[in-house]
């Protein structure tokens, strides 16, 4: 009986071993293990053992029971993974394909380069306000000290509504309605769209965007004007950006200063960028005139504060290498999909 | 303003490079745009002095010349000038030379004769007879005195100073001359400034008993006038021409030289005319009289109003004041006497007569800077000096001055501290004083005396700013702004943030488009004539018919963006803009009222009425609306009648229930339209109101426990008239199913011949659940009973 079972074993083994598809399987485990299966008849003997045989050969042949139960259920995990790959084989796709996807759209140029501008002074403590484009005359020009004869007006073609009303030339306004409107400690950017009366060509346009910034308070010195706005191109260009201020005059700001950053292509040695020179003119800027804060009821001898203008556009063609600012204005997609990794 | 390195030396002995003098005197706030040497565009053209002429032996025409160039034998050059003669010195172009009219120079052969050059006429030299008055365009220079031979001909014709053009700022008159920018590059260099003061003139006889002079005009500060006589016309001498040359100006004669001699100098218009054509030789500075007229030195009949002020003698005007002289004002070859005026008019008058009549000139760009009238005396008696110098004339005794307002020398305190607070820097009063000392700010016990050029300096920021250009601007710190940083985005900046988020999600391109138009615009969009969106506010003076309204709705301007798309063959174009739309307000000086909108337009083959729509349901989603619905709308004509909606939406009112607003239209777009910009597929455009979404937009979200209990799903297919809207059958099934309809979703739509004609189906899914208990299938029944029952009075059926 022993030797039965150890040939019983023998057999499972290599057959089980050998098996390919689960009905064969399924019939060797009948074979086996069924009602009338090999191992159930050896069992069905052990009654006529003696009782010093029957422990023994009970013990063997539970072993070999369970021996053959795990080859069985071996054999069928084997079979089932190998099925299984047989049938992701078969779903292979080319997942090079392109994806199936809703189309994103994208934002202008203009508003990606502002987005960045905002959070720079955001960051700095300046506020976003907006302000109206259509603008009194006084708030656009006389109180910032341009009255109607001032030949500092000359430089600013100017749309004219009535006598008194017109298209901001510029985002300063906002200095005025703000400081009419608000007590300073005052940190404010006012972006936004003017307005002078220039035909369209690669570097002008009757519609372009200003970003004015205004900061009022006690205190404020020309070196913290010069501290903010170097920041700011830092950390618009990088670290290793550099300015430099010139003298330059704009009626509502004394002392006032014209902004040149080093270049951002050579890093100032000279390219065709900068057309030679390490620097490119930036914007312009300069401290509050007192006149200016005393229209608007500040006292100039308590407050200081200063003031800067920079256009979006400069600084958006730029950026991206645009040649032609006009490009901004047509909206032609070939031209707007260029951005979509802004 | 252009000057002359060499002139302004005359004033201020530096030592700078051009580079270094362009540089540096940019840095101190006189701006240097551009400099350029006139000889730079020329090279390896000498001065030759002619040793022998003979003829070509082989043309009529040509004529050989031997010129020492200063290297041993004279070299060979054929000609077809007839002029030289042994002698003469002129300007040779060697061989491999370049002449300033871009011509390379080789030696070659004429006519079998060897030609080792160019001897060269003034067009090579880009001059004119006006800077060689000697000379003739179609001849050989002749230079009018000896040179060394072989030296550079650029420094024998005059043509190696440099000119520097100055970018000068409104608030620096003082600057438009040689004198000003002088005396800034004094200060600049360190080096005294050289001024000059003209003699008092020394004239025979008396002016006034041939000329009177008198302002009568508010608007003219003071009036000045000269006169000489026995006036000898002709050329200036040639540092002169070559001072004005550099300058920009052209050399005339010599008396018109001297008043732009002077111009530059002082930066005083000036103006020369002859004593015959001044009516009785009274000159009165008046206003025009109404109906005046005046023939300027131009040609042109211009006529004058009485705001206009002008130089009248006894018959009428003879110039119009700052502007530009009459037709008779000049200085003519039989002038025998010759007035020389030089005056102050007011910036501000000069500078409206100019504007109204049109007429710009470099006198009225001068004085409307606003001019110092102490200026007018020393450059008067400079014009004078130099007549005298150049033998121009006998100069009349005595000077006409009619100076009602004279302005005085102010002087204020000199205040270092605040100097120093404004700049955040410590500088000493020692070292201020030096700075101010150069500019003629002369410091004394602590004031100021201020120059009366210097109409710009009146405060202690004025003060900082002369005293920062001379530190310099780049030597001070920069420092930090002291203080609590503390700015946040607004409510309605992230709540325009979110909506470009979403419409960029939603596959749209931001655009930005003008803000006016022409108003063309309204026809193209098919506005009814009468439609209050065509008063819209106009500008005065427009660039053109483009840009002459300001956009009511910007619609017209989307669909220029989508007609430009379609143009440039793109095959889809889904974009959108947040746009300004301007509306006048009835009060003449109240500023237009401006509104935020979306506009939005599509077309291609995913966008469709439904699309848009999908875009719309996208904002108000985000936007936290839940209330809201869209109403046919087949009364524009701008949008195609059957296929057009209005969304209306609940915006909040204050102690008051909610309001439902338009919140904007949404449809396909009239093919009348689309015609009209050329774009041949189905347009969409949506224009909704930016300023009512915020307004409507939902608050916080507040939590809602998730759902314990399990829902039961009923579809619902029903057939109903075709021209019932969905959202009327949707709201009659919200209403009946009350508040255990957890949602409703319609998910077909179906027109055919299956339920027959004039007849659609739509097939809804109801999601119902009772917050409290478990929902039974009787509970369901019931439910969709009152559904039914309801829809039935409308005459909606459950589909068979």
């Amino acid at each position: 009986m022993k030797n039965a079972l150890e040939s019983i074993r023998a057999e499972a083994g290599r057959l089980i071993g050998a098996v390919q598809d689960a009905q064969a399987l399924d019939a060797l485990r009948v074979r086996f293990f069924g009602k009338k299966g090999e191992l159930t008849a050896i069992l069905k003997q052990m009654g006529g053992l003696s009782a010093e045989e029957r422990p023994v050969i009970g013990a063997l042949a539970n072993e070999v029971r369970e021996e053959i139960d795990a080859t069985v259920r071996g054999a069928a995990k084997r079979l089932a993974n190998a099925e299984r790959a047989a049938r992701l084989a078969g779903e292979t796709i080319d997942v090079t394909l392109p994806g199936t996807r809703q189309d994103l759209g994208g934002r202008h140029p203009l508003d990606i380069v502002l987005g960045e501008l905002k959070d720079i002074f955001l960051g700095m403590g300046f506020d976003v306000v907006q302000g109206p484009e259509i603008e009194y005359d006084k708030y656009n020009f006389e109180m910032l000290n341009m009255p109607k004869s001032h030949p500092s007006r000359d430089t600013q073609d100017t749309f004219y509504i009535t006598e008194n009303i017109l298209l901001r030339t510029q985002t300063s306004p906002m200095q005025i309605r703000t400081m009419l409107a608000e007590k300073p400690p005052i940190r404010i950017i006012c972006p936004g769209r003017v307005y002078r009366s220039d035909a369209a060509d690669a570097t002008h346009s009757p519609v372009f965007n200003q970003i004015e910034g205004l900061a009022v308070d006690k205190g404020i010195t020309f070196t913290d004007l010069k501290g903010t706005l170097d920041l700011f191109f830092k950390q618009l260009y990088g670290p290793e950006t550099r300015t430099r201020f010139r003298p330059h005059h704009f009626a509502y700001t004394e002392p006032s200063a014209e902004v040149d950053m080093s270049c951002f292509k050579c890093g100032g040695k000279g390219c065709p960028m900068c057309k030679g020179e390490g620097w490119i003119e930036m914007l312009g800027c300069g401290m509050v005139h007192p006149k200016v804060l005393e229209n608007c009821g500040i006292d100039s001898t308590v407050y200081s504060g200063f003031a800067f203008g920079v256009g979006l556009e400069r600084i958006t063609l730029m950026r991206y290498g645009i040649d032609d600012m006009r490009l901004l204005f047509e909206n032609d997609l070939r031209f707007l999909k260029q951005f979509k990794g802004a | 303003m252009k000057l002359p390195m060499e002139w302004a030396k005359s004033f201020a002995p530096f030592e700078a490079t051009p580079a270094e003098f362009a540089e540096k005197m940019t840095m101190t706030g006189s701006k240097v745009e551009t400099f350029e040497r006139e000889a730079d565009a020329m090279s390896n053209v000498v001065v030759g002095r002619v040793a022998a002429t003979q003829p070509h032996p082989d043309s009529d025409h040509l004529h050989v010349i031997q010129v020492d160039t200063g290297a041993g034998e004279p070299i060979q050059i054929v000609t077809g000038a007839a002029n030289l003669k042994p002698g003469d010195y002129a300007p040779v172009a060697l061989h491999r030379s370049k002449l300033p009219n871009g011509a390379e120079i080789r030696k070659g052969k004429l006519r079998g004769l060897e030609s080792n050059g160019m001897l060269c006429s003034l067009p090579e030299l880009c001059l004119t007879t006006h800077d060689f008055p000697g000379s003739s365009e179609e001849e050989i220079l002749v230079l009018e005195e000896p040179a060394e031979p072989g030296s550079d001909a650029a420094v024998a014709l005059g043509m190696d100073d440099v000119t520097f053009d100055f970018e000068i700022t409104p608030n620096r008159p003082d600057c438009l001359s040689v004198r000003g920018l002088a005396r800034e590059a004094a200060a600049t260099f360190r080096v005294p400034f050289k001024d000059h003061t003209p003699p008092e003139p020394q004239g025979k006889g008396d002016v006034s008993t041939l000329l009177s002079a008198v302002v009568q005009a508010e608007t003219c500060n003071r009036y000045s006038a000269a006169m000489v006589e026995n006036v000898r016309i002709k050329p200036s001498p040639r540092w002169l021409r070559q001072r004005l040359r550099h300058a920009g100006v052209r050399p005339i004669n010599n008396i018109v030289d001297i008043t732009n001699y002077v111009m530059l100098e002082y930066g005083q218009p000036m103006h020369a005319f002859d004593y015959a054509y001044v009516n009785g030789g009274k000159i009165t500075v008046r206003m025009a009289k109404e109906g005046e007229k005046i023939v300027t030195l131009d040609g042109i009949e211009r006529a004058l109003d009485p705001g206009m002020m002008v130089i009248a003698d006894e018959k009428g005007p003879i110039a119009v004041a700052g502007v530009m002289g009459g037709e008779y004002s000049g200085v003519y070859d039989t002038t025998e006497k010759v007035v020389f005026e030089s005056a102050a008019f007011d910036g501000p008058s000069v500078r409206a007569t100019s504007r109204r009549l049109g007429l710009r000139t470099e006198s009225s760009g001068r004085f409307e800077k606003g001019l110092d009238p102490n200026t007018a005396g020393p450059a008067l008696r400079r014009a004078l000096e130099l007549v005298v110098e150049l033998d121009a004339g006998d100069i009349v005794g005595g000077i006409l001055d009619d100076y009602p307002r004279p302005r005085a020398q102010r002087t204020m305190p000199l205040n270092v501290a605040a100097v120093n607070a404004l700049l955040g820097i410590d500088v000493s009063e020692k070292e201020v004083i030096d700075i101010l000392t150069p500019l003629d700010l002369k410091v004394e016990n602590g004031v100021i005396t201020i120059p009366t050029a210097r109409a710009d300096v009146s405060r202690d920021c004025d003060i900082a700013e002369e005293v920062v250009r001379f530190v310099g601007y780049n030597t001070i710190p920069a420092t930090i702004l002291s203080g609590v940083a503390k700015a946040r985005p607004t409510a309605r900046q992230l709540f325009e943030e979110k909506c470009m988020r979403v419409l960029v999600g939603c596959g749209l391109w931001q655009c930005q488009t003008y803000s006016f138009y022409s108003p063309a615009g309204f026809d193209k969009i098919n506005l009814p004539e009468n439609d209050p969106l065509r008063d819209a506010v106009k500008i005065m003076n427009p660039f053109g018919e483009e840009t002459s309204i300001m956009r009511t709705t910007a619609l017209p301007s989307i669909f220029e963006v989508a007609a430009r798309n379609w143009a440039a063959r793109a095959e889809s174009c889904a974009v959108f803009e947040q746009a300004t739309e301007y509306t006048p307000t009835p009060g003449e000086e109240d500023l237009p009222i401006e509104r935020q909108k979306l506009v939005l337009a599509a077309y291609g083959p995913s966008w469709d009425y439904a699309a848009l729509k999908g875009v719309a349901e996208a904002l108000l989603e985000v936007a936290g609306i839940t209330r809201w619905e869209v109403r046919r709308n087949d009364a524009g004509t701008t949008f195609h009648p059957g296929r057009c909606g209005d969304i209306w939406v609940q915006v909040p009112v204050e102690n008051a229930p909610p309001e439902l607003v338009k919140l904007g239209t949404l449809g396909e777009v009239h093919p009348a339209v689309t015609e009209s910009y050329d774009i041949k597929p189905r347009l969409v455009a949506a224009d909704l109101s930016l300023d009512l979404l915020f307004e409507a937009s939902g608050a916080t979200p507040q939590f809602r426990q998730l759902p314990k209990f399990p829902a039961i799903t009923r579809d619902l297919a029903l057939v109903a008239g075709e021209d019932m809207p969905a959202a009327e059958i949707a709201g009659a099934i919200t209403s009946a199913a009350g508040k255990r309809l957890e949602s409703l979703t319609l998910f077909d739509v179906y027109t055919g011949e299956k339920i027959g004609p004039g007849k659609k189906s739509l097939a809804y899914s109801l999601v119902l659940r009772d917050a409290a208990a478990t929902l039974t299938d009787a509970d369901a029944d019931e439910i969709i009973g009152k559904v039914l029952a309801k829809l039935g009075g409308m005459g909606v059926a459950l589909r068979q």
